[in-house]
């Protein structure tokens, strides 16, 4: 399976939540990133939305107990489990930063666990940029956010060979805009899994 | 990691002469009071005209070259009060009468060069004023190849009125990227500089970035993500012929060739896991360090002399511009006004540097007086990027945005000529300016 088809899964999960959540969209003719966009501003969007739904129905319940039990024989469905952190791969940055946000500590670490108990499991931690500033400076800076993201992971004991990174500076935008909404989209670190 | 899908490499790259959509060049702002002259339409002498060849329209592609200089303003030639084929004919009365100080005349003819079908170009440059010819050549065209001959003739009447070499007869690299559904398609396209004739030097649906010319002008150097990673990549123009010169672990970036075509600067990961900037001998691949500090050191581009390189820094806290020696010895800084200033390139004449600097959260084109230190800010756009000089040191291509479009605008040194060039879909960006033919080096 190629590694693009996850980052498309991440995308398609999201959607999802940030309709049932409510958000709106100001433009709808970039439909493909503004649900990336609509995440970035509104955090909780990326949250399990299980969760933070005070009374679950029996449907819900039965789900989350279906996917426990698919995550115990299978650990790797934990990837595309909605209520699994790890299903969230994106971590965003500030402009011209690249330390991790508290928010995202808990996300990076249980990617961590994942990654250290399926020692066979590969991820490429690639960096990204706004679209401010030149494309070659863009390049380094995306490097230093992917370069923070492995060290948390490595400093979790996952090991070197199970990683790589890759920094496409602002080459390869998640959202088209030029505004805001757009650039805080795109300043992030995604993690690719390949299984 | 290290084994792929062989159909990535398949689906990346099409390489080869493939056509292109062209660039459309539109003049923004042109000097106030641009000289008039005239470029009467050249006569076809005889037959001998390959078959379903219309008479090669020199005139029109001079006219249109001497436009875009800004400088000057082409008469039409229904404007013209006559249609002479030679000076001799010339009536320098009536022309003094329209207002128009100079005119070109001209006639081609069918000849062998060089044992194939080509043409044989005479133009003569006349000044109305003085009534006399300042300028008469005669030139052998191999294959047919009559908009190389009109720049050339463009170029030496500009230099001719000017006093400075005209660069109409170079190329530009540039890189576009159109979006088909969720596929981005980048590539790499060399045109004329006058946007005409582009032909696809590398495409891909990875990202492709950051071309550099050899001084010979015959091979680019660039970046491609085509493997999932970046790789530096030189390639031959002329056969399509290319090698992968730099695939190291971590970011290959920023090559910047060396004025004497042996060596490119590159940006590499350190073995300490930030950017450096690095020099590669082509020949030996031999690498040698020229930063060691932590920061991300990038964007490297020659002197003209090659003993130094300016580049980008983050090493005080924000991009600021320093050059080093390319021993790696003498660091210093160079930019001081303002708290960001990156991707420096050094004007072909050694007098300038052209670099962005950011003014009010706004991107932009400016220009460092290397003799006296004073930066002055040339463009006006929100996220102007990638200067890059003619070769005659006056004119700056650069990429910026119009109406959400990547789109590439020029601007002359001195501020007063400005050009956009657009596509006619999708965005353009990276424009690099090539040197001078090989034959006039």
């Amino acid at each position: 399976m190629s590694s693009c088809s996850h980052r498309l899964t991440t995308v398609a999960a999201i959607l999802p939540l940030v309709l049932a959540l409510g958000a709106c969209t100001p433009k709808q003719d970039t439909v493909k990133d503004e649900p990336v966009a609509t995440v970035q501003t509104a955090p909780a969007a990326g949250a399990p939305a299980a969760s933070t739904t005070p009374a679950q129905s029996q449907a819900q319940i039965d789900a989350a107990a279906a996917a426990a039990a698919a995550a115990a024989a299978n650990p790797l469905a934990a990837l595309d489990d909605p209520r699994n952190p790890v299903s969230r791969r994106v971590v965003y940055f500030d402009f011209d930063r690249s330390d991790i946000k508290q928010e995202h500590l808990a996300q990076i670490e249980a990617h961590a666990r994942l990654l250290v108990a399926n020692p066979s499991l590969r991820a490429r931690i690639e960096g990204h940029c706004d679209e401010r500033g030149t494309r070659e400076y863009n390049i380094g800076l995306g490097d230093r956010r992917a370069q923070a993201v492995r060290r948390i992971l490595m400093f979790q004991g996952v090991a070197a060979g199970q990683l790589q990174s890759v920094s496409y500076g602002e080459e390869r935008p998640a959202a088209d805009g030029h505004d805001e909404a757009a650039w805080a989209a795109n300043r992030r670190v995604e993690l690719v899994y390949s299984r | 990691m290290s084994a792929r899908p062989a159909s990535l490499v398949l689906a990346a790259l099409l390489i080869g002469g493939v056509a292109q959509a062209g660039i459309r060049i539109e003049i923004t702002q042109g000097v106030e009071g641009a000289q008039p002259v005239a470029v009467v339409p050249f006569l076809w002498e005889g037959e001998g005209l390959p078959e379903g060849r219309s008479p090669p329209d020199l005139a029109g592609v001079i006219a249109a070259d001497l436009a875009r200089s800004g400088r000057f303003k082409p008469i039409p030639p229904d404007a013209q009060p006559q249609a002479p084929a030679a000076a001799q004919r010339l009536d320098a009365a009536l022309w003094r009468t329209a207002g128009i100080d100079y005119v070109v005349v001209g006639r081609v003819a069918a000849a062998k060069v060089e044992g194939r079908p080509g043409l044989t170009v005479r133009f003569q440059l006349f000044d109305a004023l003085r009534g006399s010819q300042v300028l008469s050549y005669t030139l052998p065209v191999a294959g047919l190849e009559a908009r190389a001959a009109a720049h050339r003739i463009a170029d030496m009447v500009y230099e001719k009125l000017t006093g400075q070499p005209g660069a109409f007869s170079t190329r530009i690299a540039y890189v576009t990227e159109l979006r088909d559904g969720d596929v981005r398609r980048y590539a790499l396209v060399v045109a004329d500089s006058d946007g005409e004739n582009p032909q696809g030097v590398v495409q891909s649906v990875e990202p492709l970035m950051s071309p550099s010319w050899s001084p010979d002008g015959r091979r680019l150097a660039y970046v491609s993500f085509e493997n999932k990673l970046p790789q530096v990549f030189v390639q031959e123009l002329a056969s399509g012929k290319r090698e992968a010169v730099s695939s190291r672990s971590g970011v290959n970036g920023a090559p910047a060739w060396s004025p004497d075509g042996t060596r490119l600067a590159l940006t590499l990961s350190s073995s300490e896991g930030n950017l450096d900037l690095f020099v590669l001998e082509l020949r030996s691949r031999q690498l040698t360090r020229l930063t060691s500090s932590p920061a991300i050191d990038t964007e490297p581009a020659w002197y003209p002399d090659g003993k130094r390189l300016a580049f980008t820094s983050d090493r005080g806290g924000g991009p600021q511009v320093y050059e080093v020696d390319a021993a790696g010895k003498g660091t210093r800084r160079l930019s001081f006004e303002g708290d960001w200033n990156a991707r420096p390139v050094i004007a072909p004449d050694g007098r300038s540097m052209a670099l962005i600097t950011r003014e009010a959260g706004q991107f932009r084109v400016a220009v460092l007086d290397l003799a006296r230190g004073d930066l002055r800010v040339l463009t006006e756009g929100r996220l102007d990027e990638s200067p890059s000089f003619a070769p005659n040191s006056s004119i700056i291509i650069y990429a910026t945005e119009h109406r959400g479009r990547g789109v590439l605008a020029a601007v002359s040194v001195d501020g007063r000529v400005r050009q956009r060039l657009a596509l006619s879909d999708g965005d353009v960006r990276e424009p690099a300016w090539g040197p001078y033919p090989a034959a006039r080096q």
